[in-house]
């Protein structure tokens, strides 16, 4: 999926090129067309590594540095996701990408009758710090980062991380981590969300500001277009909806008295690949750019360094097929073309049997594999942004520019991010769009290879995935630890740390120190999460058609 | 084959819930079957005191409806809810959504929320939703809350439907004074302003206050309310249910709830009188000859609609 | 009056995944072709479900799973469904299902399954010949 719009003449010449995100693409291009649009070195591109970043955040880009690889890994019990992160980390893999089960991602301890099922699941099951201790010993918190992910209660998984840290001999200024924290973007399409609007958008402020104070090395927040736009986004609306996100969340802290300038470079980014290739370098560059316009314009941000669009670009898998699935490997290998020809600092890539189950270990090794090819061995790290200049590429990216600025627009005009989940405006438009997309795809539309019907081959379709196992024993060893757990710890500790996190949670007191004593009480995910439900309720999802 | 007798303790017992439930399926469907039902159920009617909402789209209905629920079940009242949508008019198809907002009461067997779509018919509510009031009542719910999108001609409707109709505006759109504007005044006993979170709640509330005001009351004429409410989190709608059981309270001590019901029975009596003897007749017609022979007529040009429809009609009177 | 015999479908997201892409798509789908569909939103326990099944009189139930337990979850609610004796009603599943078990699935008692892949075409032909 994310592929252009071909119309072609009876002879299967292509007429007109329409890409996702509305721009349509002339057979050629020349010095013309940047003229026409006003084009200029220093306005537009700026040196790689000066504003406005067009190019790169850094002069040297991966001459200086590869990029960071951060497969997503995680599942089971703590003790099957501390073997797979040290694998990783012997295979190379700089720093880590936590996936959780779906009951720690809703605030559930695995003995709660919704996590029936799914204990383990689909990442690794918390429950408490004990939890923590066992997922991340022997791994060097001081120089591996750690992304979790994480979102409606990330606060409570930030605290935790810091407790495991100071458990582990580290201080909470040496740790780095990176909690995707980006609540709003769960309500557009991710699902993963509890409280109502505006009490996520509180919790995330509360993250921030503690980040600010307590956690210099931290990046409290991961915005992410990459969901809004596996939802049925188109790519300029993947960076305009993550912006205007950014904005509600810069709203809701400055409101605390912390200026822009003082958290804004601790937001990073997290982006998707599938799609039109140019159109995904062009959405990358424009990107950078208007992003540091936009902080030094609107929110009078001035250091350097603090204007950086910094992310993982990376995943794709909206692009990925259940037919010939072997295929996804050559996929995968584009897609990540695409992410170094953006000049992608982090990346990761989502693995061949995507449609099928999450990754064995060799289908994760293969991904890594593929992106390590990239760099030394295929040639990306050998000059900074090698296609710029291109007539094609510079007016795409200004094109791309222009069509941010139009959905971002549209955003404002119906009040805001936060007013336009509520009443589902982003949602029914992202929904009706996934819709159309789909229906595209059914009748040729678009080209998937393996999927439109002159494709597909009966043979391939056979294939067998090796499938990764779910453990029936993850959910009987996380309900007997949390049993342990229950009967060991000291509640006198527990009940108070709990007490005055609802105090707190209530008031507008910051949540965060009182989470962080929670967690060394060894209270549970489920009873933070609680006090949480408690105090501010659960949220209702708006119509979507 | 579903009884009447299977029905009638629906609020009660999971088994008859469920046979309610489809029976009102046999009563969408148009299932010759419902109507000999529907008699039986009729007698067993009576009891419940049923309440309308309506408003534009978007105005907080479902969402009030939520709150509302939660409020009466704190007064141990059973309630079931019936909310129309439109039917898409191209496909015929529809995604009934309001149910999304109550869904935290789905498990309460004291609560009985059905969806029911429009199917085509004009005004949004159709003689369906009336034929399944008289099923939920049969089935003992004391409330029966009605939800249907106001457009137009179904915030009339509403009235020959429920005993007391609360009317939904949000501040800053000017609806709430559209509606009195618009004749509705006639129809609504209670006036909600919801969305009270947003700038310009009591301006709205004044304005409508000081329409309502105008209104010529007498002694047994219920002063209708104007009410603040802040659906999503229930602010307000404690009132509410107090207001909306303040006027099943007047009504009674006037004898109006009588004369309402009565007004009611003369409507729904009105309405099946209406469909049946169009069904009847259109049945009859359909296998007339003189029909046949019409439709040949227009298609070879000899005779316009107009006139041909004018002298079926014609000739079907003088049949008596 | 054009009210004769529409499929009612319950579109359910049961436990705690996530995805609605699919689901929602699918809603839109059917509703263009003519069917009614209730969406029960995300997160729903099976009670839940089973309830708006029994109070909407839906003809199917239609599941959207993607996190992989469709096997324990359409286990336990076709028991739900049994014990409550709703058999008039189908179960029908669709989402991330590894061909390996769409058996299972099947002899469990579900109606028809619907991968990942599957066209709309080929849903509503799955979903009216269950009424054939
Ligand atoms: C898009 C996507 C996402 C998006 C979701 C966007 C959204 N709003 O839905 C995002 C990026 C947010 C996401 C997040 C996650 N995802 Co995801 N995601 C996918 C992906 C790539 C595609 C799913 C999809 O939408 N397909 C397109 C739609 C149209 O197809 P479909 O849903 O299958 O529906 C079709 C049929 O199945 C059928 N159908 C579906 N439902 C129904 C219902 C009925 C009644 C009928 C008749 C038919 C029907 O009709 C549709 C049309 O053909 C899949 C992998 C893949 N390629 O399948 C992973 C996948 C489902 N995700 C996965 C995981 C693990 C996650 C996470 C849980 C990761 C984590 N640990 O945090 C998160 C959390 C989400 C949550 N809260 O639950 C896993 C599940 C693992 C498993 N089953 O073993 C998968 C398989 C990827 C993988 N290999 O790891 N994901
Ligand atoms: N701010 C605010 N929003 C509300 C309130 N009541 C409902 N809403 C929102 O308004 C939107 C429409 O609500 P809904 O109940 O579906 O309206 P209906 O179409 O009239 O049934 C939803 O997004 C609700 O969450 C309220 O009191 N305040
Ligand atoms: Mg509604």
């Amino acid at each position: 999926m994310g592929v252009a719009k071909y119309i072609k003449d009876e002879r299967g010449a292509i007429k007109e090129v329409i890409y996702q995100s509305g721009i349509k693409v002339k057979p050629a291009y020349g010095p013309e067309d940047l003229e026409k649009a006003g084009f200029t070195y220093e306005k537009d591109l700026g040196a790689p590594g000066e504003y406005p970043f067009t190019r790169s955040l850094h002069p040297q880009s991966y001459r200086s540095r590869a990029w960071t690889t951060r497969q997503y890994t995680g599942f089971g019990t703590p003790e099957e996701t501390n073997e797979r992160f040290k694998l990783m980390i012997a295979n190379g893999q700089n720093g880590l990408n936590v996936a959780f089960d779906l009951p720690t991602q809703m605030g559930y301890d695995s003995d709660h009758p919704l996590a029936e099922g799914e204990v383990g699941r689909v990442g690794m099951a918390i429950d408490s710090l004990k939890d923590f201790e066992t997922a991340f010993a022997g791994i060097p918190l001081d120089r591996i980062g750690s992304g979790l992910t994480i979102n409606a209660v990330a606060t409570i998984m930030m605290a935790m991380y810091q407790a495991v840290a100071e458990k582990l001999g580290y201080s909470k200024t040496q740790i780095s981590t990176t909690p995707q924290n980006d609540i709003l973007k769960e309500m557009i399409g991710r699902g993963a969300w509890i409280f109502p609007v505006e009490h996520g958008v509180r919790l995330v402020g509360d993250s921030i500001e503690y980040a600010v104070k307590e956690l210099p090395k931290s990046n409290p927040v991961s915005l992410c277009g990459y969901h809004i736009r596996e939802s049925g986004a188109t790519p300029a609306q993947e960076i305009a909806y993550a912006f205007e996100i950014a904005k509600a969340y810069i709203d809701n802290v400055t409101q605390r008295g912390i200026k822009p300038e003082d958290f804004v470079g601790r937001f990073s980014f997290n982006f998707n690949v599938y799609g039109n290739l140019w159109e995904q370098i062009a959405k990358f560059r424009a990107a950078r750019k208007l992003w540091a316009k936009m902080l030094k314009n609107e929110y009078g941000v001035t250091e350097k360094k603090k204007l950086f669009l910094r992310g993982l670009f990376g995943g794709g898998g909206s692009g990925l097929t259940k037919e010939q699935p072997e295929n996804n490997i050559m996929r995968g290998a584009y897609y990540a073309l695409g992410a170094a020809l953006s000049g992608a600092q982090t990346t990761a890539l989502c693995s061949f049997d995507e449609a099928y189950t999450i990754p064995t270990p060799r289908s994760a090794l293969l991904s890594l594999r593929t992106l390590e090819m990239l760099m030394d061995e295929v040639g990306l790290r050998d000059t900074v942004d090698p296609l710029a200049g291109s007539y094609f590429i510079e007016s795409l990216t200004l094109e791309m520019e222009e069509k941010i600025l139009e959905e971002m627009k549209e955003v404002q005009k119906w009040g805001g991010m936060v007013k336009s989940i509520s009443n589902g405006f982003i949602q029914r438009k992202v929904s009706r769009q996934a819709y159309e997309f789909e229906k595209g795809l059914q009748s040729g539309e678009y080209k998937k290879v393996g999927l439109n019907p002159e494709s597909k081959d009966a043979m391939a379709e056979k294939t067998d995935v090796e499938l990764h196992e779910y453990n029936e024993e993850w959910a009987i060893k996380s309900k007997a630890n949390l049993k342990e757990l229950r009967a060991t710890r000291n509640d006198k500790e527990v009940t108070s740390s709990l007490k005055a996190l609802e105090k707190a949670a209530k008031g507008s007191d910051n949540v965060m120190p009182h989470l962080v004593k929670c967690c060394h009480a060894y209270a549970t995910v489920g009873e933070m999460a609680g006090v949480f439900r408690d105090a501010f309720g659960e949220w209702d999802e708006p119509e979507f058609y | 084959m579903l009884k009447a007798e299977d029905i009638l303790e629906g609020s009660r017992k999971a088994e008859a819930q469920k046979a309610g439930a489809r029976m009102i399926r046999l009563i969408e469907d148009n299932d010759p079957s419902a109507f000999e039902l529907l008699k039986q159920l009729y007698p067993h009617t009576g009891e419940a005191f049923i309440i309308g909402i309506t408003g534009s789209p978007g105005v907080g209905k479902s969402t009030l409806i939520d709150a509302l629920i939660t409020e009466f079940r704190k007064l141990a009242l059973k309630v079931a809810v019936i909310a129309v949508d439109p039917s898409s008019p191209v496909s015929g198809g529809a995604i009934l959504g309001d149910r999304l907002r109550m869904q935290r009461h789905a498990t309460d067997t004291g609560v009985f929320i059905r969806s029911m779509a429009s199917r085509g018919q004009k005004g949004g509510l159709s003689r369906a939703t009336k034929d399944a009031v008289v099923v939920l009542s049969a089935m003992g719910y004391d409330i029966i809350i009605i939800e249907t999108v106001g457009a137009g001609q179904a915030e009339f409707d509403i009235a020959s439907l429920a005993h007391s109709v609360g009317i939904v505006s949000i501040p800053g759109t000017g609806d709430g004074i559209q509606a009195v504007k618009a004749g509705i005044l006639e129809t609504g006993d209670i006036f909600i302003v919801n969305k009270c979170d947003k700038p310009d709640a009591d301006a709205a509330c004044h304005e409508l206050v000081m329409m309502l005001g105008m209104r010529n009351l007498s002694e047994t004429r219920w002063k209708p309310v104007v009410l603040k409410t802040i659906a999503q989190n229930g602010t307000g709608v404690d009132k509410l249910v107090q207001s909306f059981l303040s006027h099943l309270n007047f009504m009674k001590k006037n004898g109006l709830i009588d004369r309402k019901k009565k007004k009611l029975d003369r409507l729904y009596f009105q309405s099946l009188l209406k469909d049946l003897t169009l069904e009847k007749i259109l049945v009859f017609m359909n296998n007339s000859t003189d029909f046949k022979e019409m439709l040949k007529k227009i298609e070879s040009g000899s005779m316009d609609p107009l006139s041909a429809a004018e002298l079926m009609v014609n000739n079907l009177i003088t049949f008596e | 009056m054009e009210t004769k015999n529409k499929i009612r479908v319950l579109i359910a997201k049961p436990g705690l995944d996530g995805h609605d892409k699919g689901a929602k798509i699918v809603a839109l789908a059917l509703r263009d072709a003519g069917y009614e569909v209730i969406y029960s939103g995300l997160h729903q326990t099976l009670d839940q479900i089973m309830q708006t099944a029994i109070q909407e009189a839906v003809d199917v139930i239609g599941l959207s799973i993607m996190s992989g337990a469709h096997l324990p979850i359409c286990e336990k609610l076709i028991n739900m469904m049994k014990e409550q004796g709703l058999f008039d009603v189908y179960l029908t599943v669709g989402g991330v299902i590894p061909h390996q078990d769409i058996p299972r699935l099947k002899e469990m008692g579900v109606a028809e399954v619907f991968p990942g892949g599957t066209s709309f075409e080929g849903i509503t032909t799955g979903m009216n010949k269950l009424f054939k």
